[in-house]
């Protein structure tokens, strides 16, 4: 795990930008970085066991208390804490300090009903604000930069932790928030916006209006952008890149461990940097809870052992990413995470292999320019599985003659198959004949009753 | 001297074919003529009727997806080797049938055909030269209505 300095400086730094750090803890030799990990885990077990009923409860079940954890390895002893804990304790059950000390409220956004609440004490959002300036100003931001936020503000967390983490660099804030897509190419221009922080299916939407006014990427003052709040694909990137140019960074967070913040890229782009001084991130097989294999596609365990007003300790993010221990070049010592590629709760397995719905819209897109409505339906007739994906045809994909359809048919497939090594029986279907519920489209229906292992 | 035809995507389930029909039929629009391209699990539906810009806006109002492709209506010599004589016409010129089907009606010793050519002009060009007759759009709903 831990390289020596000399392979680090062998290795070629290949920097799409000058590669700056914003604090020095960012490049912390392994040894000291575990050394510091340890301190700040017992710490952050000892005020959860203090002032949470909950880790308190756990923790005697488990027979565990901050005394017990004698190495980093003994995080495995600790329980997980899940989405439906959270939950069970609406509104405030995992508050850990006295209610004076809370300077903020934000919330994850609930799909179903409640939302979840995160607390903040003044010290967490400072915290915050360092860890959001340091990917900023991995990804290039200088205090002399115009930051454009088009972030939703309010509960959600992407909007106030990047604010306060551009504040925190010293370049200037046009807190423009979402929404009014034309007004945002006005300010960006009118403004001489450096950097846009959005989504990145925001930043496409920009792009697109920024086109539709006449204005292409030469005309358009931005030069950096950083997104996420969502997943997003390379693809993507080179769009955004393309259409804006820019060059977009990717981060990651979540709001029930802090926000934005968790990992970032840095100069070399080859996956987020978690900051691992603040996040003990695990990845494991969401079956058997066993670590993956190094380099494995697993799902992200996050403890976030220096939040203050809520501590949270192996909490199972549902994030499926794979995790590179390996140096990188740029000098920064935490692990670098890859993009995520889905959720746990998405994630298929079709006879052994794992399929998510956003690989069959990878293959959709591969054929069509944007991805028409589709349906997953699996069922086991037999003893295989067998997949079926319902695709709608549009006006544009329609064609009178049966060899085009035929073709399209058969080209679908091609792609599905290539991307999950997978062979899905593809049907073609009316328009507007798939089930939308609440506007978000139903991707999968499984009609095997029992899933084997 | 080209007509719009219509071609719905239909599923290959029971029932399919008739919405369409039923929705034409409240709205007063007769089907001059037809043809079913089928496959296991889908079909093509394609329509000949007088009044295609209305027949287009019922269907899509009502969810299908519509496309208008120019075909053209021949008359074909109702006797052996009407049909080759043709299609042998349009062969020496490289054009292609994509596909072809029949009206009901005759005139005489004639039947009408529709044809789609992958380059229609030149189909009609052709045909005219080889004195072959290609009916016009006025003149086919004409005959059809008598």
């Amino acid at each position: 795990m831990n390289a020596p300095a000399t392979d680090r400086a062998a290795t070629p730094g290949n920097f799409v930008i000058e590669n700056r750090l914003w604090d020095r803890a960012e490049a912390l030799p392994r040894e000291q970085l575990a050394a510091l990990q340890l301190e700040r885990l017992r710490a952050c077990v000892g005020r959860a066991a203090a002032r949470v009923p909950f880790y308190r409860e756990a923790f005697a079940r488990h027979k565990v208390s901050a005394e017990s954890l004698h190495s980093l390895e003994d995080l495995r002893r600790l329980p997980f804490t899940t989405k439906a804990d959270l939950r069970e304790h609406y509104p405030l059950g995992f508050l850990a300090v006295p209610r004076e000390r809370v300077a903020r409220f934000h919330a994850s956004s609930g799909t179903t009903g409640r939302p979840t609440f995160c607390a903040y004490t003044a010290g967490d959002v400072s915290t915050w604000a360092d860890l959001c300036a340091r990917f900023l100003v991995a990804g290039g931001l200088r205090p002399e930069h115009t930051a454009h936020i088009a972030f939703g503000y309010g509960l959600f967390t992407g909007g106030f932790g990047l604010h306060y983490g551009v504040e925190r660099v010293g370049a200037a804030v046009v807190p423009a928030a979402a929404g009014n897509t034309p007004r945002h190419i006005m300010l960006i221009r009118d403004l001489n916006a450096d950097v846009l922080i959005c989504t990145p299916s925001y930043a496409l939407n920009i792009a697109e209006e920024a086109r539709s006014q006449g204005f292409g990427p030469d005309m358009l003052p931005l030069k950096f952008g950083h997104f996420g709040g969502e997943p997003w694909t390379e693809d993507m990137r080179e769009a955004i890149e393309r259409e804006l140019g820019i060059l977009a960074f990717n981060n990651y967070g979540l709001s029930e461990v802090i926000g934005p913040g968790v990992s970032g890229e840095c100069a070399a782009r080859q996956g987020m940097h978690l900051q691992e001084d603040h996040f003990l991130v695990e990845c494991i097989d969401p079956e058997t809870l066993e670590p993956a294999a190094e380099g494995e596609l697993g799902e992200l365990v996050i403890t976030a052992m220096t939040k203050e007003a809520m501590p949270i300790i192996r909490y199972r993010t549902r994030d499926l990413a794979r995790v590179d221990r390996s140096p990188c070049p740029c000098g920064r010592t935490g692990a670098r995470m890859s993009r995520v590629v889905g959720r746990t709760d998405d994630m298929l397995i079709i006879r052994g292999v794992n399929v998510f719905p956003s690989q069959i819209e990878e293959a959709l897109l591969r054929v069509e320019e944007t991805a028409p409505h589709y349906l997953i339906e699996i069922d086991r007739p037999g003893a295989m599985d067998e997949a079926t994906v319902k695709v709608e045809i549009r006006p544009q994909d329609f064609s009178d003659q049966m060899s085009r359809m035929q073709a399209l048919r058969e080209r679908i497939e091609r792609e599905i198959h290539s991307i999950t090594t997978l062979r899905f029986h593809v049907e073609l279907v009316e328009s507007r004949t798939l089930e939308r519920s609440m506007g978000k489209a139903r991707r999968v229906i499984d009609h095997r009753v029992s899933p084997t292992a | 001297m080209k007509l719009k035809q219509l071609s719905i995507f239909l599923e290959n389930k029971p029932g399919r074919l008739t919405a369409p029909c039923r929705e034409l039929a409240d709205a007063g629009i007769n089907i001059l003529t037809m043809s079913l391209a089928d496959t296991e699990q889908f079909g093509i539906l394609r329509l000949l009727v007088r009044e295609w810009e209305k027949a287009r806006e019922v269907l899509e109002k009502a969810g299908h997806v519509v496309k208008v492709t120019d075909v053209v209506a021949i008359e074909v010599a109702d006797r052996p080797g009407g049909l080759a004589e043709v299609l042998e016409a349009i062969e020496k010129c490289n054009i292609n049938v994509e596909y072809t089907y029949a009206f009901t009606f005759r005139r005489g010793d004639k039947a009408v055909l529709v044809f789609r050519f992958d380059r229609p002009d030149a189909a009609v060009r052709t045909l005219q030269t080889c004195g072959i007759n290609v009916i016009g759009g006025v003149e086919l709903y004409e005959r059809s209505s008598d």
